[in-house]
């Protein structure tokens, strides 16, 4: 617990300014942008964009989520393989969590 | 077929409920919870009260961008620099955006599209853009909701509670979001070599960025973008999608809906 090194004014002013900046950053592009994109690459490149960005942030993060590699290694997994069998997002959410959880047990109280 | 019972039946599919978008964002709205806990945490260490920990998570609905801002306050930094780094950690929403215009439908006026980019986050792009068919309002609102709520409550609880739960459950509430991000790329990259492209290579340059030490200058933010762009680029030289017009055969002019069809 530390002290904030600004006033209450000031804290205020950053706060509004992080919230505008990140707010026109999204709204800008998605009101002005009403076309339909036509050229190929775009249209590929666009529809690709979200598992390339999910993708990225998935890995290498996922193996820092928990508080100890072997049981990210295990959710990893664990995420892996019932997503590979198409379970629902919460299914293969929650059974990451588990098997991190279980194996991170397994760790502080069995060895 | 003809081209109206085509539409019909097109229209159909395309209508996600309100309900539908809420059942999609429970698990993002369960992975928020746990990351914003995070948050709440970080937000009183560095001498914020509870409350400006969650007015910042109602205003931002960031997590990247809401962690840098939080140590340039904490470094009672310039303000220039607030809005900067705001600037090149959230330029991803910007793309992201002109992506899902490419996604939604004709019940997204101007006004709906201001309110509604507001809870344009990574998950909430993801999870709408990736599903079959258009993107309408009531779709969209169901689904950011509970992410909103979550993101909220989390921020709140971590502050106000965050030294109570026990780090054995805290640490492996982190891989939730992960496991989520898992569930929606690996299917479709099972199906779409496209997509097993794009995912391919912004994970090996996201890899690079993180431990190649000449690299790791490079902000988490601008390694994100680099990655992503550089993945989707690959992925629509090697592997183009096809025109609308080749996928359903018979549409007229091959613009509009049809590019959806390839889903399911």
């Amino acid at each position: 617990m530390s002290e904030l090194p600004v006033s209450l004014g000031r804290l205020i002013l950053y706060i509004a300014v992080m919230a505008v900046v990140t707010y026109l950053i999204r709204m800008i592009p998605f009101t002005l942008f009403r076309r339909q994109i036509r050229s190929r690459f775009l249209r590929s490149f666009l529809s690709y964009m979200p598992y390339a960005v999910l993708g990225a942030m998935t890995f290498p993060g996922i193996f820092y989520a928990t508080s100890s590699f072997p049981s990210a290694l295990a959710g990893t997994v664990v995420a892996l393989v019932l997503a590979f069998f198409r379970r629902s997002l919460l299914t293969v959410a929650l059974s990451a969590c588990g098997a991190a959880l279980l194996t991170q047990c397994l760790i502080q109280f069995l060895l | 077929m003809s081209a109206a019972v085509l539409e019909f039946f097109v229209k159909i599919q395309q209508n996600h409920s309100y309900r539908e978008g809420l059942r999609d964002g429970v698990p993002i709205a369960l992975g928020y919870l746990s990351v914003s806990f995070g948050f709440g945490i970080a937000a009183v260490s560095a001498g914020l009260t509870p409350l400006f920990a969650l007015l910042i998570s109602l205003t931002n609905v960031t997590s990247a961008g809401q962690a840098a801002g939080l140590s340039i306050i904490a470094a009672g930094g310039p303000m220039i620099e607030m809005a900067l780094t705001q600037l090149v950690i959230n330029v991803r929403y910007a793309l992201m955006a002109i992506s899902l215009t490419q996604r939604v439908d004709d019940s997204f006026t101007r006004p709906w599209r201001a309110i509604g980019a507001f809870t344009i986050t990574d998950e909430i792009f993801a999870v709408a853009s990736t599903k079959p068919g258009r993107v309408g309002v009531r779709y969209f609102s169901g689904l950011s909701l509970l992410p909103y709520l979550g993101w909220a409550a989390g921020t709140l609880l971590g502050a106000l509670a965050g030294q109570l739960l026990p780090t054995l459950i805290s640490g492996a509430l982190g891989i939730m979001l992960y496991g989520m991000f898992l569930a929606i790329i690996v299917p479709p990259a099972r199906r779409e070599r496209g997509v097993l492209v794009a995912v391919l290579s912004a994970v090996a340059l996201s890899c690079l960025f993180r431990y190649l030490p000449f690299l790791s200058f490079v902000s988490s933010g601008f390694a994100l973008i680099i990655s992503a762009v550089v993945g989707a680029c690959v992925a629509a030289l090697l592997c183009p999608m096809d025109a609308p017009a080749d996928e359903t055969g018979d549409s007229d002019t091959g613009c509009e809906p049809s590019q959806e069809v390839r889903h399911e």
